[in-house]
């Protein structure tokens, strides 16, 4: 006979759908294989060096460096890709106009585009000789093959996720609220401020995270176009696989496990500020 | 892509052989490999298809000690080949004994590649280090070719010097001052100089120089020959565990054997790399070789364990020269 369970003890809450323990089951294999399992085997290879060996690669001053440009430069980029990935999303979701669908089919295109072909253009564009980089030479801007060529780069390939991110909630947002902000008196910009703005916050925060993870990541374009010179455009992951290429393989993956170290601090501290302006603004 | 190749093959009756290689290779070993397969079935009867996976010669190493089953290696340094060695025990240690020549079937040297009239008028070494010169050389760290030019400066500063160590390693710092792109591969620094019109002189590979010069037209770039260069040393060997494994040794090692054959050796003159018996190429291509005198690193800073340690590896004078240049 079956005895029934108290509920209290239960591990979990019967749920109308079936199905839980198949689904979790999957979801934590795949998990583990796809996510843990290569991680723990970068830590396991950086753990050769033991604790100390790794703190000397961190303070190394030639990957200080290399940590400071990729996660200083990916910072900025960020922020910058988030303010104009927001502007981005707003025309091309409040503002009907001819083009507009092409328009946001091309915000795709960095997502799509291999990162090295995305490098290679950019690098043409911006060097000396290029379109775009021979008007900045004459005002007397290098872009290409300094630290401000890994922020294009970055730029480039942030804005998507800044652009994505934002527009549907941005579509979602009532007209009508607007519209009684203004019968009650509040100007345009304190509508925009505090009544369009703020339920946006949590969205803009989540392409920020996910376009400042993408540049910390990025490899494939920034080479072609950083100039890669040590102490000045060297980024961390060329480092690692400098260190690769010196048969170095715990020291590669000591490098690894401090970006995913400051990474992962980056990103919970990024998911913090979130859970508190989705309580702070409401919305999503 | 080495793996994609590699994957390829296996399942069919045929005898496959994959030859890992360095980066600038690709135009030569297609036809080697073309000219091997026909010599290899006129003489046996067998069909033998060899393929060739290219990419910077550092990584490259590190794919066959990752377990890529190439069955022979033709690399940028012998220092790549030692390290296959000594990391995964697959090419015995005393590689260099098993073939003629120190397993060189040909050898070939740095010149410059600068832009059509030679506007900052290089002539030898001295030149890159001057001020006003940008050089668009690869990284020595991920590149044989940015080895070769770091050694090839380091040694004409030794010899003008009076042999002295301290001289020449601020010879290299000043001309590394000059750099302003450090690419990873020798492709990349041809790209950069070339294509994007970075910097004055581009040190290379004497094969990269002529092909730049077929591929970007002869009226935008000249070769300037400096007096003195490097004897340039890229090696080839047979990668031991895998050809036993694979069963594949017979056919490797006549792979390795044509190298040395006239008609491959006048393969090589073609495509300007230096043949190691200059009569069985044709004149005509021996003529684009000019002479010059060549020093042979070795004989400066000994052996290669100590040559790449002293230079190349954490902490080593490249390392020293660019914390000291930030």
């Amino acid at each position: 006979m079956v005895e029934p369970v108290n509920p209290r003890l239960r591990f979990r809450q019967r749920s109308v759908i079936p199905g839980f323990g198949l689904t979790l089951g999957y979801t934590l294999t795949c998990l583990g294989l796809v996510v843990l399992l290569p991680l723990a085997t970068l830590v396991v290879k950086a753990s050769g060096l033991g604790f100390s060996g790794i703190w000397d690669v961190a303070t190394d001053p030639r990957v200080a460096s290399a940590l400071r440009v990729s996660f200083g430069v990916s910072l900025l980029a960020a922020l910058t890709a988030s303010v104009f990935g927001g502007i981005v999303a707003w025309v091309l979701t409040r503002y009907d106009f001819p083009g507009r669908k092409l328009a946001d089919a091309v915000v795709d295109l960095p997502f799509a585009l291999p990162t090295a072909v995305a490098g290679i253009a950019l690098a043409s564009l911006y060097a000396p000789n290029g379109l775009v980089g021979a008007q900045l030479a004459k005002i007397g801007i290098e872009a290409a093959y300094t630290p401000a060529g890994i922020f294009i780069a970055m730029v480039f390939i942030g804005l998507p996720f800044a652009v994505r991110t934002v527009q549907p909630l941005i579509a979602e947002i009532d007209k009508e609220v607007e519209e009684a902000s203004a019968i009650l008196g509040a100007s345009r910009i304190t509508t925009l401020l505090r009544v369009v703005l703020p339920p946006l916050i949590p969205a803009v925060l989540t392409g920020f995270a996910l376009a400042f993870a993408r540049g910390v990541g990025e490899y494939g374009s920034i080479i072609f176009i950083a100039g890669n010179l040590p102490y000045v455009s060297e980024i961390a992951p060329l480092l690692i696989v400098i260190k690769l290429s010196e048969f170095d393989y715990a020291g590669a993956s000591a490098i690894a496990v401090i970006m995913l170290g400051i990474s992962f601090v980056t990103l919970l501290a990024i998911n913090l500020i979130q859970a508190w302006s989705r309580r702070r603004f409401g919305y999503v | 892509m080495a793996t994609c190749l590699a994957s390829t093959g296996g399942a069919h009756a045929q005898t496959e052989i994959l030859n890992v290689s360095y980066d600038p290779t690709r135009e030569l070993y297609r036809e080697i490999n073309a000219a091997f397969a026909e010599e290899w079935k006129a003489k046996t009867g067998e069909t033998v298809t060899v393929r060739a996976a290219h990419g910077g010669s550092g990584a490259q190493a590190r794919t066959v000690i990752d377990g890529i089953p190439a069955d022979v290696v033709t690399l940028g340094i012998p220092s790549d080949i030692d390290a296959i060695a000594k990391l995964s025990k697959k090419i015995p240690g005393d590689w260099r004994t098993k073939l003629p020549n120190e397993g060189l079937p040909y050898t070939s040297t740095v010149v410059f590649l600068v832009r059509k009239g030679n506007p900052k008028a290089v002539k030898d070494w001295d030149d890159l280090a001057k001020p006003d010169v940008k050089v668009i050389t690869p990284n020595p760290k991920t590149s044989a070719g940015g080895r070769w030019n770091f050694l090839a400066a380091w040694g004409y500063a030794y010899e003008r010097d009076g042999k002295d160590k301290e001289k020449a390693n601020a010879f290299v710092g000043q001309l590394y001052k000059n750099v302003p792109v450090l690419d990873t591969g020798a492709r990349g620094s041809t790209v950069t100089f070339a294509q994007r019109g970075l910097g004055d002189v581009l040190p290379t590979w004497e094969n990269e120089a002529f092909l730049v010069l077929e591929e970007f037209g002869k009226d935008k770039f000249d070769i300037v020959v400096p007096p003195t260069s490097i004897y340039a040393e890229p090696p080839v060997a047979l990668v031991d565990a895998n050809v036993d494994k694979k069963g594949t040794r017979k056919q490797a090692e006549a792979y390795l054997q044509f190298l040395y054959s006239d008609r491959a050796q006048a393969i090589f003159a073609k495509h300007h790399y230096r043949p190691i018996k200059r009569e069985a190429a044709k004149p005509e291509d021996l003529a684009q070789l000019p002479e010059i005198k060549l020093f042979k690193i070795e004989d400066l800073q000994g052996s290669w364990d100590d040559i790449q340690k002293a230079n190349f590896d954490n902490g080593g004078l490249f390392d020293q020269l660019s914390r000291a240049g930030r």
